[in-house]
């Protein structure tokens, strides 16, 4: 399935994208699996997903935990924890 | 319920100002109870911060995530509290040392609910709302990293029904 996926703050400065477009492999169905299968992307995606540091995650611009089911045409998002106010 | 996510600064006396004469002529209508107080907060950019002077301070923020986070926790302050209405203003972009980052103001019957409500509102603000910030000093740029005591600070909420 085809989802977007966006990054922000100090994570879309790692991966230096802030956002694309990527067609899933049938087995990536949560947010932890996709935290996987980026992380085969090199280096830098492993170190950002290893659990190391925290990343939350949003799909559809609410906040989910690694379990959350990911479905087609979702947004998803990855972000360090919020500092704003 | 208001809330509006700008660049542009904001002046606090003109936005009191409005919610207290905007439900004033409401309630002469609806013969609802009326304010009695408002209570307000601004987060201001620090001047210094970890030892070293602030350049500049930038907000990145999640466009589409931002406003519903923010209304989502305005709609929980007013499940929880009898309030009459709350306003949030949260700036965006490059601000400078001692420039107004953020307001929360909220209005209700008797001063105790708006001050829970406004404190609430902050606490879930700084720790729920798609905000990143970044500093600039003299020794180079650096984000900000999140604070634990923001998250013991909404916890503490969590185990209170009402006040």
């Amino acid at each position: 399935m085809n989802i977007k996926v966006l990054y922000f703050a100090r994570i879309k400065e790692a991966v230096n994208y802030s956002t694309e477009n990527v067609e899933l492999p049938k087995d990536v169905l949560t947010v932890i699996a996709l935290k996987n299968w980026l992380s085969l992307r090199g280096e830098v995606w492993a170190n950002l997903f290893n659990g190391k540091q925290v990343v939350r995650a949003a799909i559809n611009h609410v906040l989910v935990d690694d379990m959350a089911a990911i479905q087609a045409g979702d947004e998803v998002a990855f972000f360090p924890p919020v500092t704003g106010g | 319920m208001t809330v509006r996510i700008q660049t542009e600064d904001f002046d606090l006396g003109h936005e009191l100002t409005s919610m207290r004469l905007a439900e004033h002529a409401k309630n002469k209508s609806t013969k609802k109870e009326s304010i009695g107080a408002l209570v307000s907060f601004i987060g201001q950019v620090r001047d210094m911060n970890d030892g070293n002077a602030i350049n500049t301070l930038t907000l990145e923020h999640y466009p589409e995530m931002t406003q519903k986070a923010l209304a989502a926790i305005e709609s929980e302050a007013s499940a929880r509290w009898d309030i009459i209405d709350s306003l949030i203003i949260h700036r965006v972009g490059t601000l400078n040392p001692l420039d107004q980052i953020v307001l929360v103001a909220v209005s209700s019957a008797h001063r105790g609910e708006a001050f829970s409500a406004c404190e609430f509102i902050m606490d879930y603000l700084k720790t729920s709302a798609p905000f990143w910030k970044k500093e600039a000093t003299n020794q180079g740029e650096r984000w900000i990293e999140a604070k634990q005591s923001d998250d013991v600070a909404k916890a503490r909420w969590q185990n209170k029904v009402k006040n």
